[in-house]
């Protein structure tokens, strides 16, 4: 029944600047097995929203293999391509941004059928996108409304739609509900899980915030600076978080109880510039475990068991103890 | 807490923005108390009223449109809203002091970071340009920047840092009154950690009272004494953090933590309030929140309700609870 | 934020804000009637463009001729009234000519960027170097006068001016979410350009063009006024000017009328020009 849908295989992706290569995706690797969310977290500039975007091609990998449905998406001719994108699509994080300020509402989430060409006649385009509207739960009324008179909810609702109206497998999120106010945000969640169900979608869901990844996520890769640093089932990673940056990362974020138990790790400084980084462990400066070898070899994701992939010399170590 | 001196007082409040498109009550008949060395959160959503909030108190409300329509903010005995323009000059900055959401466009610059903490000491202390560039590194070494790096720029620091500016500026006067606007919305994680202990320390050095103006009930556990939650200008719920994080009682209050994915524990769905943020010229009539609550009764839509004291120092505007 | 369900485009709103501007509705109606009065002056007219009445050679202002007469006795008014429809074409012509070349060009250099945008960019920079009333007599020189040839004068002149606005909001605009998003649902290069950029970028290009009209009229105006543009017996106001300049001593309105003439009309066209940035401009957006 597990059947991967996309695997991605030592992704990269450079940027040239002034300074030097900027290594925004160094070498990543997962797998999404089909009808589940993958979560990606990771501070910004850590590069998992060029992830995102390299998947769906909208920007060109700079190395690596994204095998899609059994294919290398890297390796098809641009026409093949457009027909793929029918299959993956993605919904952005602004949805001020994302949506053409001079369309109305029925006519950005027509676009990808339009497009496309799915439609013959202009009746069964309406209908499709009345239809769309309603799976997502937004009134008929709104079919002539503009972005700019709806607020950021609805907004998303429409990026939601469009993702959703050539009918697709797979969906990268980009950070979906991050503008959102927290009470539009649980709507829209709890909307996407709806969505997963009803057409069996696969996700990667790319965010900042660990709770929202949490909460949506079966299985959550952390990345800093360009790499993932821990994969694991969500269940594990936030009971037992191994990497030294993800037990940080949970221990920061503010829980909104009383006398909460997680003792607060304080990362000293910042994260270092991506450009031209040296060999050894990105995390090695900010590190309360650091040694020796941490600067001086690159840390590979390694399998240490339990479904859990950590890269870390000292993973072993910081796994906690068997019951 | 009632054995501390009243900072700031607030009481029957209303600020009003008048529009074309009709009049908007971004404040209605606001009560509230912060005592010396005491932290107050505001919280709520986008257009709750709370940045209105923090402006009516530096007397920064943009006239037109925005007019203090009746009410008072005692500061020390005094009342901000009789005060002249030049007096309210002396304050602000010096006794009132305000922190803003983007540590990117709060700063100068042009200017380096040493001058723009000097500029405030100029201004409102009897110092000279020597010395207060003096204190301007202390307030560096303080918020947690080598003070040699007094002559930098404002590009020249990451987020996290820049905001670490914004509050030696904020603090370099040692202002009573702390007035912090999302300031750690635009930051990271584990940033975010190290600013919110930052100002955590600062405050405890230098008893200074603050309202946190924030919409993440994690950050008001960590930092408040008190919390106010606002709903379209209103303040719904006001209490002490204990009492908000151990019973809270506004059905809306309830709402916002149902609509927070747990970190701590799991859940398949989430309960979000239903509905959209009613449009700020067309406030429903009774209760503003009537129309997305879950326990509306009759009498909701027809009656304002009042400060109902449920248990002591614990409001709450809701008709459940009057008489 | 409006009220809900309510049909409101942003063009809509663009034209609400506009109308409660009294300055951009004067220019609007100033330069209405002067469309209009160019449409239809065939009617307008008291008198013929070039009806000759030696007998009442440069006569006042009078019941007979409002605006006086010239040397060859031929009404003053009447030739501004024609003269309104070759400056109108020259303006909005050689402004359409403007746009649609520079405008391309922008639009590409923008859009492809690279290599493509840098040799089109620099060809522009040598454009901008000369100045604009030099190359458009260079132009007409080589050409010879006459109506098309001014109008293609004026107009390769503003070429660089269109290239750049567009350019720069192609830039922007390129780099906007939902660019993104419509190559994600498998937009061509085509669509993407004539459906999401190019409305986008409208904005600047509306206002440029209202004020190049003001300054596409003023050229020709030039030109003719320094013999290169009309030639007789065309009632083209800057010829006007050159002609009246001769009698200027004694019979002041010759000179006077056409010149306001074109000062009323570039008048109307900035005022409305200024409004119309005001009304476009996204930070007074509510």
């Amino acid at each position: 029944m597990q059947k991967k849908l996309i695997e991605v295989k030592n992704l990269k992706k450079y940027f040239p600047t002034n300074k030097g290569m900027l290594h925004a995706v160094d070498g990543v690797n997962f797998y999404i097995n089909e009808g589940e969310t993958l979560g990606l977290v990771g501070e910004s500039g850590c590069g998992k929203s060029t992830t995102g975007r390299v998947v769906l091609r909208l920007l060109e990998a700079t190395a690596g293999e994204i095998i899609y449905d059994g294919k290398d998406i890297l390796k098809v001719d641009k026409r093949r391509m457009r027909e793929l994108r029918r299959d993956m699509q993605i919904v952005f994080q602004d949805p001020y941004a994302s949506l053409n300020p001079r369309m109305s509402v029925s006519q950005i989430i027509a676009e990808p059928l339009t497009v496309n060409k799915v439609f013959k006649n202009k009746n069964e385009l309406d209908a499709r996108v009345k239809e769309l509207m309603d799976t997502v739960g937004l009134t008929q009324r709104l079919v002539n409304t503009y972005p700019h008179e709806l607020d950021g909810g609805r907004r998303q609702r429409i990026g939601i739609a469009r993702a959703l109206a050539l009918k697709p497998r797979f969906i990268v999120q980009d950070e979906p509900v991050s503008a959102l106010d927290v009470s539009i945000q649980a709507q829209i969640l709890n909307l996407m899980s709806d969505l997963q169900k009803e057409f069996s979608l696969t996700y990667l869901f790319i965010s900042h915030d660990l709770s929202v990844v949490k909460h949506v996520s079966n299985r959550i890769a952390v990345m800093y600076l360009g790499k993932i640093v821990e994969l694991s089932e969500y269940g594990t990673m936030f009971k037992n978080p191994i990497h030294p940056y993800t037990q940080a990362l949970l221990s920061a974020i503010p829980v909104p109880r009383l006398h909460s138990t997680n003792e607060k790790i304080i990362l000293e400084g910042d994260v270092p510039s991506p450009i031209n980084p040296p060999e050894g462990c990105r995390f090695y400066g900010r590190c309360m475990y650091r040694q020796d070898i941490c600067n001086q070899k690159t840390p590979e994701l390694k399998d240490i068991g339990e479904k859990r992939y950590v890269a870390c010399h000292f993973a072993e170590n910081l796994k906690p103890a068997k019951k | 807490m009632d054995k501390n001196k009243k900072m700031l007082s607030i009481n029957n409040l209303s600020i009003h923005y008048i529009t074309e498109e009709g009049t908007v009550a971004a404040v209605q008949d606001m009560n509230l108390e912060v005592a010396e060395g005491e932290t107050l959160g505001l919280v709520g959503e986008t257009g709750a009223g709370k940045t209105t909030t923090a402006l009516g108190i530096m007397r920064l409300i943009p006239e037109p449109p925005g007019k203090i329509v009746q009410g008072e903010i005692v500061f020390q005995g005094k009342n901000l809203l009789d005060m002249t323009t030049e007096q309210m000059r002396e304050i602000r900055g010096n006794k009132i002091s305000m922190i803003f959401q983007d540590p990117m466009t709060s700063l100068n610059p042009v200017i380096p970071v040493g001058e723009q903490i000097a500029e405030v000491i100029i201004l409102h202390q009897n110092v000279n340009a020597r010395e207060a560039l003096e204190r301007a590194a202390e307030m560096l070494e303080k918020v947690g920047i080598p003070p040699e790096r007094i002559k930098e720029y404002p590009h020249q620091f990451s987020g996290g840092m820049r905001q670490r500016v914004v509050i030696a500026i904020a603090l370099a006067c040692n202002p009573k009154l702390l007035i912090a606007d999302e300031p750690t919305t635009a930051l990271d994680v584990t940033i975010q950690a190290q600013v919110l202990k930052l100002m955590n320390n600062l405050k405890k050095e230098f008893n200074t009272s603050m309202i946190m103006i924030t919409h993440d009930l994690g950050v008001v556990a960590e930092v408040c004494d008190k919390v106010a939650i606002m709903y379209a200008g209103n303040v719904i719920e006001y209490t002490d953090k204990k009492s908000l994080f151990t019973e809270p009682r506004h059905p809306y209050t309830l709402g916002l933590f149902g609509s927070i994915p747990s970190i701590e524990d799991d859940e398949e769905r989430l309960n979000p309030i239903k509905g959209l943020m009613p449009d700020p010229t067309n406030i429903p009539s009774g209760c503003p929140f009537h129309p997305r609550c879950p326990k509306v009764m009759e009498i909701c839509s027809e009656k304002v309700p009042k400060d109902t004291e449920v248990s002591k120092g614990h409001f709450v505007k809701c008709l459940l609870y009057e008489e | 934020m409006n009220k809900q369900g309510q049909k409101r485009g942003p063009w809509r709103e663009v034209w609400r804000r506009l109308k409660q501007n009294k300055a951009a509705m004067v220019g609007l109606a100033i330069i209405l009637i002067l469309v209009f009065s160019a449409i239809f002056a065939d009617f307008i007219a008291p008198y013929g463009y070039d009806d000759q009445d030696l007998k009442a050679r440069l006569q006042g202002p009078s019941m007979q001729h409002f605006l006086g007469t010239d040397n060859f006795g031929r009404d003053i008014l009447s030739r501004i009234i024609y003269g309104s429809r070759v400056s109108l074409q020259v303006g909005f012509i050689a402004v359409g000519i403007a746009i649609a070349v520079g405008g391309t060009l922008g639009a590409i250099s923008g859009y492809y960027g690279k290599r493509l945008d840098n040799v089109i960019m620099r060809l522009m920079d040598v454009l901008l170097a000369i100045p604009g009333i030099l190359l458009a007599i260079s132009i007409v020189a080589a050409l010879g006068s006459g109506l098309q040839n001014v109008m293609i004068a004026v107009g390769i002149g503003s070429i660089p001016g269109y290239a750049r606005i567009v350019r720069s909001s192609v830039l922007t605009i390129r780099e906007q979410e939902f660019i993104e998003a419509a190559r994600a649902v498998g937009a061509s290069d085509f669509r993407i350009i004539t459906k999401h950029i190019i409305p986008n970028a409208l904005a600047p290009i509306i206002v440029q063009s209202t004020l190049g009209v003001a300054g596409a009229i003023l050229s020709a105006a030039g030109l003719s006024f320094i013999g290169l543009g009309f030639q007789p017996p065309t009632p083209e106001w800057g010829a006007m000017l050159s002609t009246g300049r001769n009698f200027i001593r004694d019979h002041w309105h010759m000179t006077a009328f056409p010149g306001l003439a074109i000062m009323i009309t570039i008048f109307g066209l900035n005022l409305l020009g200024d409004g119309l940035r005001d009304a476009l401009d996204p930070r007074l957006k509510n």
